[in-house]
């Protein structure tokens, strides 16, 4: 898995490529930890566009960031969810949890 | 040659005809995309839907992490087994193509009493993995197996035509 920042305006994004899963979610929490209360960023948009799986591990570090968002009162967004990734937010009744956008034009004029 | 061939051949133990795949791996972390890895292919050779390989292989992943969390405690050198049995059955008349999987680990026996997965309207982190795979497949039974802990995973094909048999079962 690779994870990396970037600018946009106001917004962060958060390029996420590859699997999440327990062996490296500790790596996505704290990317957007980092960027939520250490850099204080009023919006944070995780591109999952490139994620081909994410585990309960995965779906906790979002969680985690979307508390995190509220509590600093910041945006946590996401766009670009697979199938399977909309699977595992659906069963643990998370979808309508998080601002869930298709693109990242959307995600970011949102 | 040939008699050579033949009488090495008779060595190989004769498998269970539903018998599909055995796999071994260490209880790192690491190793979860290598089960998943190896299920994938499996699965769409069997038969299986995108949606319902993708079901088996979140509930398997859910499963394989809780053994390496709970039962071994996150220490990543103890062994994992995992087997995969086709299933056959007969539904309403129809006939019915699965899969089962048995996952085997050596930690201490689970207590049943108090596996409950957390309310899902408490928003917070942790707590899903159960709700994952009790969500994803057909059906999760827990069984103490001597030393072992074992876990029986099962997942049903809806409307699956095809896939399932090998060509030495279909030939006979």
């Amino acid at each position: 898995m690779n994870i990396s920042a970037r600018r946009i305006d106001q917004a962060t994004i958060l390029d996420v490529s590859g699997n999440i899963d327990m062996s490296n979610s500790p790596e996505v929490r704290k990317a957007l930890l980092q960027e939520i209360r250490s850099k204080r960023a009023p919006r944070v948009v995780v591109n999952l566009s490139s994620v081909d799986y994410i585990d309960s591990s995965g779906v906790a570090s979002l969680i985690e960031g979307l508390k995190a968002s509220r509590e600093s009162g910041a945006r946590l967004v996401l766009f670009g969810l697979n199938e399977s990734a909309r699977e595992v937010l659906k069963i643990s009744r998370l979808l309508k949890l998080f601002e869930i956008y298709d693109n990242e034009a959307q995600a970011i004029a949102s | 040659m040939a008699t050579k061939q033949g009488s090495a051949h008779k060595k190989l133990p004769k498998l269970n005809r539903a018998f599909q795949l055995k796999l071994e791996v260490r209880s790192h972390p690491t190793f979860l995309c290598v089960v998943r890895g190896a299920l994938e292919p499996l699965m769409e050779s069997l038969g299986f839907s995108g949606e319902e390989n993708r079901a088996i292989i979140r509930g398997v992943d859910e499963a394989v992490s809780n053994i390496m969390r709970h039962s071994y405690k996150s220490c990543p050198d103890n062994a994992i087994e995992l087997r995969c049995n086709r299933l056959d059955r007969r539904s309403n008349g129809r006939a019915e193509y699965g899969v089962e999987i048995l996952l085997y680990d050596c930690g201490p026996a689970v207590d049943t009493t108090k596996i409950e997965p957390r309310p899902l309207d408490e928003i917070r982190p942790g707590g899903l993995g159960l709700h994952i795979i009790r969500g994803s497949m057909d059906t999760v039974e827990y069984k103490r197996a001597g030393k072992l802990n074992r876990l029986r995973l099962v997942k049903y094909a809806r409307g699956s035509k095809g896939g399932f048999g090998c060509p030495e079962e279909t030939s006979e």
